[in-house]
């Protein structure tokens, strides 16, 4: 037997926020960002360069140029509109998926190869670039996000952090812990999560018996939102809203963006048809976030098929200089491995740097 | 110079960094209006307001979290793990993020951060509030673990440990807390992280120890003394990680026997670790086997048989006495 009164609280939903329909039309015109024709052209751009960087990457990996790599195409909505709604101080705490936000905020290309074969400048943080290293830890960047956010504040600066987490990502500690800390500090932090609808390979409804992960952050009293994270302009006026909010004062935002990665999880053997359909990844194929986005610009006349091409080429002399920077960088070594692990290296650590000083014959 | 307790000496290091350093921020469950379970950051909030010395939400994960990205941003943390037994909720802050931060980063951004916590038998607290989890922190490269014994130590480590530019897990043992007071001088003043202590100078045997444990290798010792003339060395290692191996081996070099005596049970911790040591660098000094005292290798035993499960004086006396007659 039911009680009205349970069913009431569990029946609010949220509803996507939708400002571009997979058609290219505006749906919500009063929600439409204030964006100049310029900034229009560059969030294509920069979605477009990241969809033709992808398909290098894997294929790069797979000749065994690179090493770790988690694809992105399908999410370039997600993570460029994030991005682009920031300033240069706001901070990233990006997690594994998360590279093309982190080149995007200034780490160079080459960097974020040198990172993917497990070299340490690749994720020595260029002073001025303000993001921490991709996660590893699901949920990790979640906690340390109200640190920075709240080092902000205290520091008096009107600038937030911003981090990412996927779907599986909420189901971790972590992600509460840190929610509810930056709700309970009402610290300037935006966690944005991915729901790509797979966590790996379990999808959502095996994750979680949540209608929705934005209702989550209800319970940490956070502003929460969902958005169609394969529409750049409501991802961007989604981020672009909570760092208003952040820098005002009031506190942090929760989005979900609803997205779709339409390869593997990671180049390192995973086959997305073991647990999703073709049909499923055709459908998401319809709301592409570039298809729909270009169609919107040419329809206002602000992109054609020779802008397409400039970036496609742009895109892949980049990456070709990237690698070949990432080649011509020295390889790492042990020793200074051993050197970086404490400001000044220990006695222990001395001796055990001996050894190999000897081996790479200094 | 003035006589404090060891709890008296750790607030008044907090105090004295929070003074010089607008960096150093203090926080933990309960550590700001009630000063913390053991006082031990009593009036520290009131002294230097909300923002330097506040309460967080109970959850030791975000504690660590909060700690690690306020590292990133210029700050001091000193965070208050509110028991030790409760580590293993942020030991992925700790062990994975804090200690690999400069590894992570190439260099680029560090934590210093300390991570004070109480821990320690003897005082009948609840199941896993007590128990020594040092010997976890020894396997994490990129920490420091410091073990104070006495409040001289524990304020002049503490201090130290506020202004290394490394994580730092700086365990008090709270049967030391308010067991003796000793002499502590006012202001500013360090000792050095990675320093062992010679407490006693001895000549026929050598007990390397830390923490509570110097206090009942010191009675072990006077006994061994008074029973057969024996003159024991102890040294306090103050810092279990990195250990001082040369003052171990100095030692040795002159008692030619050692016994190595822990709360914590036997296997894999700084017992074991300053044995392979020895092993490595002072063999041909012994005329007898290392032998160590130690908790048996079980769970805690909280509240009933704690006294019998805890390493005591006569145990210490028995190994003495084993490496006198080899």
């Amino acid at each position: 037997m039911t009680t009205g009164l349970i069913e009431v609280s569990n029946s609010e939903k949220f509803t996507p926020l939708q400002i571009i329909a997979p058609d290219g039309k505006v749906k919500n015109s009063n929600m439409m960002p204030k964006l100049d024709d310029d900034q229009l052209r560059e969030l294509m751009r920069r979605m477009v360069f990241t969809r033709v960087w992808d398909q290098r990457a894997i294929s790069l990996n797979r000749q065994g140029r690179l090493g770790f790599y988690a694809p992105v195409a399908g999410q370039e909505a997600t993570m460029i509109g994030s991005q682009f709604a920031l300033q240069k101080e706001d901070w990233i705490l990006p997690s594994y998926r998360d590279i093309p936000q982190m080149v995007w905020h200034g780490l160079p290309l080459y960097q974020a190869f040198l990172y993917s074969r497990g070299h340490q400048h690749g994720f020595t943080i260029p002073e001025g670039v303000n993001v921490l290293m991709p996660q590893i830890i699901i949920g990790a960047q979640i906690v340390q996000t109200t640190g920075v956010a709240m080092g902000l504040k205290l520091r008096g600066k009107k600038n937030v952090a911003l981090t990412f987490i996927g779907d599986g990502g909420t189901s971790q500690g972590d992600f509460y812990e840190g929610i509810n800390f930056a709700g309970a500090y009402n610290v300037p932090a935006i966690f944005v999560i991915q729901n790509n609808r797979y966590a790996i390979s379990v999808p959502i409804e095996k994750q979680t018996k949540a209608q929705t992960l934005a209702q989550k952050g209800v319970a940490a009293g956070i502003t929460s939102i969902q958005v169609d994270g394969m529409d750049v302009l409501a991802v961007y006026k989604a981020v672009y809203d909570a760092t208003e909010r952040a820098r005002n004062g009031e506190g942090p935002t929760l989005i979900e963006a609803l997205t779709y990665r339409y390869g593997p999880h990671t180049m390192a053997g995973d086959d997305p048809t073991r647990y999703r359909t073709g049909e499923e990844a055709s459908e998401w194929e319809q709301k592409d976030p570039l298809i729909r986005f270009r169609k919107f610009l040419e329809s206002k006349g602000l992109w054609t098929k020779e802008d397409e091409d400039r970036v496609i080429e742009e895109t892949k002399n980049a990456v070709a200089e990237a690698i070949k920077q990432a080649d011509e960088y020295p390889k790492m070594k042990v020793t200074d491995l051993i050197d970086s692990v404490f400001e000044t290296t220990p006695p222990h650590l001395e001796e055990q740097k001996q050894e190999f000083l000897a081996k790479e014959g200094n | 110079m003035a006589q404090m307790t060891m709890i008296q000496a750790i607030t008044d290091a907090m105090r004295v960094e929070l003074q010089r350093d607008p960096n150093v921020l203090v926080f933990g469950e309960d550590v700001g209006k009630n000063g913390g379970v053991f006082r031990a950051t009593d009036g520290l909030q009131k002294e230097f307001g909300e923002h330097r010395v506040f309460d967080t939400p109970l959850a030791e994960s975000g504690i660590g979290g909060l700690a690690v990205g306020l590292s990133l941003q210029g700050f001091r943390p000193v965070a208050e793990i509110q028991f030790f037994g409760f580590v293993f909720e942020v030991f992925d802050e700790i062990a994975a993020q804090a200690a690999r931060m400069r590894y992570r980063s190439g260099g680029r951004y560090h934590c210093p951060i300390v991570f004070r916590s109480p821990f320690g038998g003897g005082v009948k607290t609840p199941e896993l509030h007590a128990d020594s989890l040092e010997g976890l922190m020894l396997q994490t490269p990129g920490l420091k673990v410091i073990i104070p014994s006495n409040p001289y130590d524990a304020k002049g480590l503490l201090i130290a440990a506020i202004r290394d530019n490394d994580p730092v897990i700086f365990l008090e043992h709270m049967k030391l807390y308010r067991s003796f007071r000793g002499e502590v001088p006012e202001g500013e003043y360090t000792v050095p992280i990675g320093k062992a202590n010679v407490v006693q100078e001895g000549s026929d045997v050598t007990i390397i120890t830390y923490g509570a444990m110097v206090h009942t290798s010191l009675k072990a010792a006077a006994e061994a003394e008074k029973a057969r003339g024996a003159k024991v060395e102890v040294i306090d290692l103050r810092t279990v990680w990195p250990i001082d191996i040369e003052t171990i081996l100095q030692s040795i070099q002159k008692t030619k026997r050692a016994i190595v005596v822990q709360e914590a049970p036997r296997n894999s911790g700084v017992a074991a670790e300053v044995m392979a040591q020895i092993m490595e660098k002072g063999v041909l000094y012994l005329e007898a086997p290392v032998l160590r005292v130690t908790a048996p290798e079980t769970p805690y035993a909280f509240a009933q048989i704690e006294d019998e499960w805890l390493p005591d004086p006569a145990r210490v006396l028995k190994a003495i006495n084993q490496v006198l007659d080899f």
